[in-house]
């Protein structure tokens, strides 16, 4: 048992399928998947800084590129946290779709000052079930920073499911905005989400 | 200096909780207390730095702005290298002295960064980190007066910090004020330049003390190398059912 890790079981259960020659299952997201993502997402952002767009048109764009590259379910189940329990099916719709516009306006106000700069993608590594694909965020004056974004594969699409700035990351900075926007409204989930369709 | 960094040590270990407490490994126990501070600060940004800050940038050109700024970072390079040696991070200190070296001289006294140019990037440290490196915990979240948000321990470290930059013994009085202003003026550049993300935390969040609190938090625990891939957020970890 002790010599018998999770580890030589993974490579062993490889190995065998290998020599079986079996096609590997369509649903395998690896290194080079999780990295083409990610530079495909950034050439995307880094095309609408370059834009010159208005910013309500950049916002648009902004909430096309997450609805094509982000696993809005999961950050909005998780941004919901414990509340989802009670939160009915139309509820947790309607607030996936609220918090998707917020998360597109909030963010994109973010990427709007990279403008004149650019992210790069450094490099990609598996932690746990999923990707970290490390990019750096190069802005006049600035030293440069890291922006990282975590690839998986949960839905069935290779997707982001959560961004780290300089270590803040959107998932729990959501969860905490989402839960003070409920206190706020005393616990009143449709009053949260309408709150949620004009913020950010 | 030895012995204030004993009594902050002291000091540091005062709040000790055995593990993160509460939600999001937040341990807030002054909470009360802290959002009093936080109003007390968003009075001042609301009628004084904000103010003065988008009246700065808005005058002096970004240019001089982002010189300004360099120029006080200049000068905080020999205090990183004090708190690099402290942590026995030698190339941290090899970094700090070369910059510095370097951005003193090519750099005009600091005004620009060829450093970085060379490939030498900022690495700033301070004295909470040497705290950290020395093994004092992170103690309870604080909001401080003007300077906002902290823990216990950087806390102490700032005070520390007063002390640890060799510039404040050597720099005549004259100098000395000026490097002072430059500070100053450069907290109020950081301020006007990142105008909308400050006020977007301060004014536009929903409760703008939790915010300022989990995003520091964060964002200082992973400067101190304290975000493991064990802290990272699995894609497994919440049931997505009905969204």
């Amino acid at each position: 048992m002790s010599r018998f890790t999770r580890r030589t079981f993974m490579a062993t259960s490889a190995a065998a399928l290998m020599a079986l020659a079996l096609p590997l299952p369509a649903f395998a997201l690896n290194d080079a998947e999780a990295r083409g993502l990610v530079d495909n997402l950034v050439s995307e952002i880094n095309d609408v800084i370059a834009s010159g767009k208005s910013e309500t048109a950049m916002y648009g764009d902004f909430e096309r590129i997450f609805r094509k590259y982000a696993d809005l379910p999961y950050i909005a189940a998780y941004a919901m946290g414990v509340d989802a329990r009670r939160a009915s099916d139309s509820q947790k719709k309607a607030f996936t779709n609220a918090f998707t516009g917020y998360i597109s306006r909030k963010y994109g106000k973010r990427f709007r000052e990279f403008i004149g700069g650019r992210l790069e993608v450094q490099g990609v590594k598996q932690v746990k079930s999923f990707y970290q694909v490390t990019t750096t965020a190069f802005l006049r004056g600035e030293a440069p920073f890291e922006v990282d974004f975590h690839v998986s594969d949960r839905s069935g699409k290779n997707l982001f499911f959560n961004m780290y700035i300089e270590g803040i990351n959107m998932l729990l900075t959501e969860r905490e905005e989402v839960g003070s926007m409920l206190d706020r409204r005393k616990g009143d989930i449709d009053a949260m989400i309408a709150d949620l369709a004009k913020a950010g | 200096m030895a012995l204030a960094a004993v009594t902050v040590l002291g000091v540091a270990g005062c709040t000790r909780p055995a593990q993160y407490e509460g939600r999001d490994g937040i341990f807030d126990p002054y909470e009360s207390g802290n959002r009093k501070t936080h109003e007390f600060n968003r009075d001042v940004d609301r009628a004084l730095l904000r103010p003065l800050a988008k009246g700065y940038v808005a005058v002096v050109p970004d240019g001089i702005v982002i010189s300004v700024g360099k120029f006080a970072e200049n000068l905080g390079e020999p205090s990183n290298a004090v708190n690099h040696l402290l942590q026995g991070n030698v190339r941290g200190v090899g970094r700090n002295v070369t910059r510095f070296l370097i951005n003193s001289t090519l750099g005009f006294a600091g005004l620009f960064d060829p450093a970085s140019d060379f490939g030498l990037y900022p690495d700033k440290t301070d004295f909470g980190e040497t705290l950290h490196v020395w093994g004092a915990s992170e103690g309870a979240y604080v909001e401080l007066p003007v300077f906002g948000p902290s823990t216990e321990r950087d806390a102490a470290g700032r005070v520390v910090d007063m002390f640890t930059n060799p510039l404040s013994y050597v720099l005549p009085t004259q100098e000395a004020a000026a490097a002072n202003s430059a500070k100053v003026a450069a907290k109020l550049g950081d301020r006007g330049r990142y105008s909308d993300l400050v006020d977007s935390v301060l004014y536009e969040s929903a409760d703008s003390y939790a915010q300022g609190r989990i995003l520091y938090l964060q964002n200082r625990r992973h400067d101190l190398g304290m975000d493991t891939e064990d802290t990272y957020i699995a894609p497994e970890d919440v049931n997505t059912q009905g969204f």
